[in-house]
């Protein structure tokens, strides 16, 4: 989704963000832009710092350093005050086992004010929990609760919705139905911050996305652009493979390129390729197969906080403009101008 | 949700407009709710049930066998019913009531870090004072609930056994039955004093502890180390200034006049227990991380 000019203060603005939990530093200097309107995807591994993060986001910890401002309000100065308009949950949702869904919900509908007491049908109706509302949480599946949370996430009428691994635990209808009602409320203009590992949910529902790997950010920005950061990935068949692996590692512009089991494989961006076509042809080798395989953001995502999942030995460039830097592939040949910077 | 159900039209945002925050009395209500809701919170109000009507049932026992009672209320006791609520606050009060006191008041921050409840409230629209404040407030409540339950079942049970008869007072007076039954509901009324420090002290280790059997357990040992500390030679010195000292300051309302003496020294001792106990309960829960669960 687009973002949507507007004279608010962005929804969640970070700068520096640190937590340090004695030796281990947890949150390593993050900045996270997410902007009105954005389904913005938290990525990274477990452990990478991802909950720890949105906690500082909404309060619940205090940062080290840093700051975390939500609709320009920072929730160590201004309490309660600064989750005027944002809801969400970290980790699991929880709820008082021995009350029902409904009382948990009118609990919370009083710790809200604004009227949320009379949206407790709706927003029950909403996650088709009315049937159980009756029933004691503690009796709940693991499903039932996270869609308990987004039920006391939207009694709040949020502008911001933050949730952390919304679909884990849930079976795959589910996830199809969890991600469905995430889509349906970015559709009406929410700003979504969604924290998961689960890539192709995030491929599905999020425009932009900060990636995260031992507690720094690694890229953020939009995933279109990721994506073409991180070139396509071709498949090739030539009448010498040998002679043309050669040759695409003499080539500029090509950022990795590699013998497979089925044939050679390199990575170029679009007009590079038609280059390397032209190369191979003036220099008699003839191509069989050229393959374009665009890669995914699972590929991104592991050559960005992991290597390449094959393993290859990449080099660290900066790519997301502000200081941290990714590992974008390897190279036999001729690093590539403005690489080499490293973390 | 079914994919039908979930797959309808968007659900629009809502535009910016300025919440109107909850008051505290409005956390308090549901702090007393979820007291209510959970039955641990009757193993207290079990306890000091039970003991007054054991009580009873012994006194009966002991007076169809014509045993004879050692202070002036156990003598009285099968001659005013009024006796049995004044002999049950002596017992109690030195270990069983601040033991039913920090049950709740230990478990109450405690348990909702344990369970990850307490970042579910904070999430809301309410300020991490108002939580606590009503916390505290219904930890207070759930002890003066505890303190006048036992004092009925007890002036009841009495009444109801031995007669609703004048008592003669620690003075030597005879105070009529009316009088006698207020001064009953008074002397509890004043064992809040340190009830409140105890129930204080249990909330900040409650914050501190973060685990709600090391903070009852913490409280209630705090208390028995003040016995122990009381009853170390040498250290007289300091027992006026002993919470455990405090448990029996009430008993200045039982003479004539009435001894006042002990009774503002109990405010002022308490204070001191009490207030820097809320206070460090409130800095700490204030700025603490909030990760569990």
């Amino acid at each position: 989704m687009a973002s949507s000019e507007s004279l608010e203060p962005q929804p969640v603005k970070a700068r520096g963000l640190v937590k340090r939990y004695g030796e281990i530093l947890a949150v390593d200097h993050v900045d996270l832009n997410v902007r009105s309107g954005d389904v913005y995807g938290f990525l990274g591994p477990n452990g990478a710092g991802k909950t720890t993060t949105l906690r500082m986001a909404l309060g619940l910890i205090t940062p080290t350093g840093g700051t975390v401002e939500l609709f320009g309000r920072d929730p160590m100065r201004h309490g309660a005050g600064a989750l005027e308009g944002v809801a969400g949950f970290v980790e699991a949702p929880r709820f008082y086992p021995y009350l029902t869904a409904a009382k948990n919900l009118e609990l919370l509908a009083a710790l809200d004010g604004d009227g949320a007491r009379e949206r407790i049908r709706e927003v029950l109706e909403t996650v088709e929990l009315t049937p159980r509302a009756k029933h004691k949480v503690g009796g709940y599946s693991h499903g039932m609760r996270q869609r308990l949370g987004i039920a006391a996430a939207l009694l709040r009428r949020p502008r911001l919705l933050i949730l952390d691994e919304p679909a884990t635990g849930l079976d795959p209808a589910g996830m199809r139905d969890m991600r469905s009602l995430i889509r349906r409320l970015a559709d009406g203009g929410m700003t979504v911050l969604l924290s998961s590992h689960q890539l192709p949910e995030v491929q599905e529902l999020c425009d932009r996305v900060a990636i995260v790997d031992r507690g720094r950010v690694v890229y953020e920005g939009a995933l279109s652009d990721l994506r073409r950061q991180g070139g396509t990935r071709y498949r090739l068949k030539t009448a010498d493979d040998d002679r043309a692996l050669a040759l695409l590692r003499s080539q500029p512009r090509v950022t990795m390129a590699a013998a497979t089991p089925a044939g050679l494989e390199f990575q170029a961006q679009e007009q590079d390729a038609g280059e390397v076509s032209l190369a191979l042809g003036r220099a008699g080798i003839a191509i069989l197969a050229l393959t374009p395989e665009l890669a995914t953001l699972e590929d991104l995502f592991f050559r960005l906080t992991e290597g390449s999942p094959e393993g290859d030995h990449g080099e660290r460039v900066p790519v997301n403009g502000h200081g941290a830097a990714a590992v974008v592939g390897a190279r036999a040949a001729a690093p590539a101008a403005g690489a080499g910077e490293p973390s | 949700m079914s994919a039908t159900a979930a797959g309808a039209g968007a659900v629009p945002a809502p535009a910016r407009h300025h919440v109107r925050r909850p008051s505290t009395v409005t956390v308090y209500r549901w702090e007393l709710r979820k007291l209510i809701s959970q039955k641990r919170t009757y193993l207290g109000f079990a306890l000091i049930v039970i003991l007054p009507l054991v009580f009873i049932l012994f006194q009966n026992l002991h007076h169809h066998h014509g045993h004879g009672g050692q202070s002036i209320f156990e003598a009285q006791i099968t001659q005013s019913g009024l006796a049995t609520p004044v002999l049950m606050l002596i017992f109690l009060s030195a270990f069983m009531l601040p033991l039913v006191a920090s049950l709740v008041a230990g478990d109450i921050v405690a348990n909702e870090d344990g369970n990850g409840t307490l970042k579910t409230i904070l999430t809301r629209s309410v300020d991490r004072g108002q939580v606590l404040a009503a916390k505290a407030l219904a930890a207070f409540t759930y002890a003066t609930v505890a303190v006048f339950l036992s004092a009925t079942v007890a002036t009841v049970g009495g009444i109801a056994s031995f007669g609703f008869h004048s008592v003669v007072s620690l003075s030597g007076t005879v105070v009529s039955a009316g009088e006698g039954l207020a001064l009953v509901y008074a002397s509890n009324a004043l064992y809040l004093i340190p009830t409140v420090a105890v129930v204080s002290f249990g909330v900040l280790l409650s914050v501190v502890t973060r685990n709600s059997a090391a903070a009852v357990v913490g409280t209630i040992g705090s208390v028995i180390l003040l016995y122990i500390i009381s009853g170390i030679p040498g250290l007289e010195g300091a027992h006026p200034y002993l919470l455990t000292e405090q448990f029996q300051a009430w008993q200045g309302l039982l003479r004539t006049p009435t001894d006042w003496g002990p009774i503002t020294h109990s405010i002022w001792v308490c204070a001191l227990y009490a207030v820097p106990s809320l206070v460090a309960a409130y800095l700490v829960f204030l700025r603490r991380d909030v990760a569990g669960g």
